[in-house]
């Protein structure tokens, strides 16, 4: 016979000033198996679980139910209380009054009497719980990087420096991300490359790095500490062990008109290529869309120069597998086009430019080694307007979220102008100045301060030619809205930063969550910033949400911790929410028919066939069996089963209707 | 007894039932007509449970879970998409009243889709009244 203890949390005001929790431990002590209700102001804190551990001895408790907040945020807290107490932790449930009841509805008697309902159901399912104990799997010490921008980067040097090997892909032929394009660093105006590429340097020669350049994750399957992944490399058509990197294809190649990536499409690149003089590995692809032999047949001139024999013209794209314990997923950002907004005639006139494009532009290894020069004639801008918000903080027609980075690189860039044109004028239209950092308000202000830099607040209505000049209209909203004029040599728009189009693919290969803006979603905004929702699976960096250097790096490194510490254990203990196959005495053994329906819909291959025989070795019967290993608890063949055969532990078909009718008899 | 309707929701423990935490978080506020069952995926949920629940006293249910390809478990939403196209057809041969099952993708991203979920559900249920008719032709009585 049952005996159920009932435990409700005020949660301070969070339940409590919504719900009259004492009346609802009263009413739970009518319920049928319920010895014990008590209220309590916080059950998650010490005292609150010591309460519940001295309810368990003086009362023999067998099960117990927390009426508290979401099972999601405190089921293992309370489930480790009853071990602790002697009772099996899977003879615990939560009742969700906080989440699912207190906040969503207003005070008031309909509020209690559904937080009443709540437990109700939950005792009606703790009731036929059994205890269960934790699965124990071993772990693959290898992580599995996904970007080898600076959050891939700082990542896999942080795990592959502890002693565990990391396998990081990246899918541009380089790595070195967004970052290595930068020109110099807010707020401390350092050479980005400078910093960046000797980092680039030790993930390449580092014993326990494997670098897949030019990559693409084909699909992820298992589980934390047993993935398998299978990584596509994309075909560079080079030998990677005959080519030294000499560049004399590079040089002989006559498709030489490429807008360059590496270079946002200031400046041209060849068929094959290296993205950039610091690159790494500093070996080229070729880039089989613009390249004249793959398009039309003839050409091979970069095979005839190649002093190694490397140009490989018939290699294919190879599929590798690795065992993997741990991802990070660490794919960056992408800046967001500025088709949207025609009213600022970017593509339209060549002097309007992103701030990507400002980064090329400033940096000492662009196009224009480091001197401000527009595109359009390679004049030096004499007056030059940055617009931050291009496309941020506009539910209208961008995105409705801020991009956090643009109005500290907008300042920077102002500077980065003023500092190399000195009697330029530079003009920035804001709408609010964010700048909350270490040193970050303090380097705004010495832009406007210093720097002289002429900030005007308020957002522009349209950018127009006329005699060889960008008008830019707006209005300065500090001054009544009263329209202002600038006529200006070149307009650089701080462009939102947004998730990459294939985010949602990614997400979904890895099954992990995505929000509207296609970011990946941590498992909780405070508490599990670098986690997801699936285990083992981790993020870094703007992938996440938009986010600056140094937050990307903190984040990174708080990845690694955390795939450091999973791999800190040789055993993973893992939810017994596993699917069984009942078992019977002779001459049935099993219900199961041996249909095989739930081997047929089982997504993870977990169900087995197994062969039950007599002694004289004859198989009387074959009945299906679940490998615990490989199930991972979804329940698809709880449903299917025609003979109820299989079912699940923790959500078994005796729960459930316990827990549903509990709720449906309350009259 | 009219005003007070029952409907259950049956979720999954990865999208929506994260959803509907959010919506908590959110402080989105909903129907308290509804209670909330947690699944580890709407591939678990068996259908007889909704007739079982009908026939015990449910007014309505609602049936969600991750949006198609957003499985956690790759591919639970879909068959439990394919029995509910299939097994609302067999209800509606029967000439049980769809309307009063309401069936949903919600992502854990989704706080106020779910609030507006529920809000809407339970106003068509409070218009269809107690769902007294199954519970009879279930041969139990109707409280």
């Amino acid at each position: 016979m049952a005996r159920i203890g009932v435990f409700i949390c005020h949660c301070g005001e969070n339940i409590g000033g919504t719900v009259d929790c004492n009346k609802v431990a009263k009413s739970a002590e009518s319920f049928d198996g319920v010895v014990f209700s008590t209220d309590y102001k916080y059950m998650c804190s010490d005292p609150g679980q010591t309460l519940i551990k001295q309810a368990i001895a003086e009362h023999k408790l067998t099960g117990v139910v927390v009426g508290a907040c979401s099972p999601r945020m405190h089921e293992p807290t309370f489930r480790k209380t009853c071990s602790e107490a002697g009772v099996n932790g899977y003879m615990c449930e939560m009742a969700n009054l906080r989440e699912h009841c207190s906040w969503v509805h207003e005070k008031g008697e309909a509020t209690t009497n559904k937080a009443t309902d709540l437990v109700r159901m939950l005792v009606g399912k703790v009731k036929n719980n059994k205890p269960l104990s934790p699965i124990k799997v071993p772990v693959s010490k290898t992580a599995l990087v996904i970007g080898g921008g600076i959050a891939g980067i700082q990542t896999s040097l942080d795990i592959a420096n502890a002693g565990h090997k990391v396998v990081l892909i990246e899918k541009q032929p380089s790595i070195g991300g967004h970052m290595s394009q930068l020109s110099e660093t807010f707020p401390t105006l350092d050479c980005s490359q400078c910093i960046l590429t000797p980092r680039m340097v030790e993930v390449a020669q580092h014993p326990n790095i494997e670098l897949i350049t030019y990559a693409e994750l084909e699909s992820l399957d298992g589980f934390i500490g047993n993935f398998k992944a299978r990584i596509r490399k994309k075909a560079k058509s080079i030998d990677e062990k005959l080519c030294t990197g000499c560049g004399m294809c590079t040089t002989k190649c006559p498709t030489k008109k490429i807008p360059g990536e590496f270079n946002e499409k200031l400046g041209n690149r060849t068929a094959i290529y290296v993205p950039f003089p610091q690159a790494v590995p500093n070996k080229p692809v070729i880039d089989k869309n613009n390249c004249t032999y793959y398009q039309k047949g003839k050409c091979r001139i970069c095979e005839k120069f190649c002093p190694t024999q490397a140009i490989r013209f018939d290699q294919p794209d190879e599929i590798v597998e690795r065992s993997i314990g741990a991802v990070v997923v660490a794919t960056g950002f992408e800046v967001k086009g500025t088709d949207f907004f025609p009213e600022y005639g970017y593509g339209k006139y060549a002097d309007v430019i992103t701030g990507l494009q400002f980064e090329r532009l400033a940096s000492a290894s662009g196009p224009t080694l480091g001197e401000i020069r527009r595109p359009s004639d390679g004049k030096i801008p004499e007056k030059i307007v940055f617009l931050a918000c291009a496309g941020s903080r506009d539910p209208a027609k961008g995105i409705k979220y801020c991009s956090k980075i643009c109005c500290m690189y907008t300042a920077k860039h102002a500077m980065l102008y003023k500092h190399k044109v000195h009697h330029g004028d530079a003009y920035v239209f804001y709408m609010d100045i964010r700048a909350a950092g270490k040193m970050y308000d303090e380097f705004t202000r010495r832009a406007i301060e210093e720097d002289e830099v002429k900030y005007i607040r308020g957002r522009v209505s349209r950018i127009y030619e006329k005699n060889g000049k960008l008008i830019v209209k707006g209005a300065d909203t500090l001054l009544g809205a009263m329209p202002v004029e600038v006529e200006a040599d070149m307009v650089v728009l701080a462009t939102a930063s947004v998730a990459h189009n294939d985010a949602a693919d990614l997400a979904q290969k890895l099954h992990v969550s995505y929000d509207e803006n296609n970011f990946f979603v941590e498992a909780h905004p405070k508490l599990k910033p670098v986690e997801t929702n699936t285990a083992g699976i981790f993020l870094a960096g703007a992938c996440q949400s938009p986010r600056d250097i140094p937050e990307t790096v903190a984040m990174a490194s708080g990845a690694a911790s955390k795939i450091l510490g999973l791999f800190s254990q040789n055993e993973l203990t893992r939810e017994p929410v596993v699917a069984v196959v009942n078992r019977a005495a002779p001459p049935l053994f099993s219900t199961c028919a041996g249909c095989f329906m739930c081997q047929s819909v089982c997504p993870y291959q977990a169900i087995e066939k197994e062969e039950i025989k007599n002694r004289a070795g004859e198989t009387i019967k074959t009945v299906a069996k679940v490998n615990p290993g490989l199930c991972q608890g979804c329940g698809t063949c709880v449903a299917f089963c025609r003979s109820k055969s299989i079912d699940i532990q923790g959500f078994s078909n005796e729960q459930m209707v316990e827990e549903v009718f509990a709720l449906l008899n309350n009259d | 007894m009219e005003n007070n309707i029952k409907v259950v929701a049956f979720v999954c423990n990865w999208c929506t039932y994260a959803g509907a935490d959010l919506t908590g978080t959110s402080r989105i506020k909903y129907s308290s007509d509804v209670k909330i069952v947690r699944f580890p995926c709407t591939g678990r949920i068996d259908f007889m449970l909704l007739m079982k629940a009908f026939a015990e006293g449910a007014d309505g249910i609602i049936v969600s879970g991750c949006h198609p390809n957003d499985c956690h478990y790759t591919s639970g939403n879909f068959h439990a998409r394919r029995r509910w196209i299939v097994f609302k057809s067999v209800l509606e041969t029967f000439g049980i009243d769809t309307r009063r099952i309401q069936f949903s993708w919600v992502s854990a991203a989704e706080g106020a889709k779910w609030a507006e979920i529920v809000n809407t559900t339970v106003e068509r249920i409070k218009e269809l009244g107690p769902y007294t008719e199954y519970r009879e032709l279930a041969g139990v009585e109707a409280p």
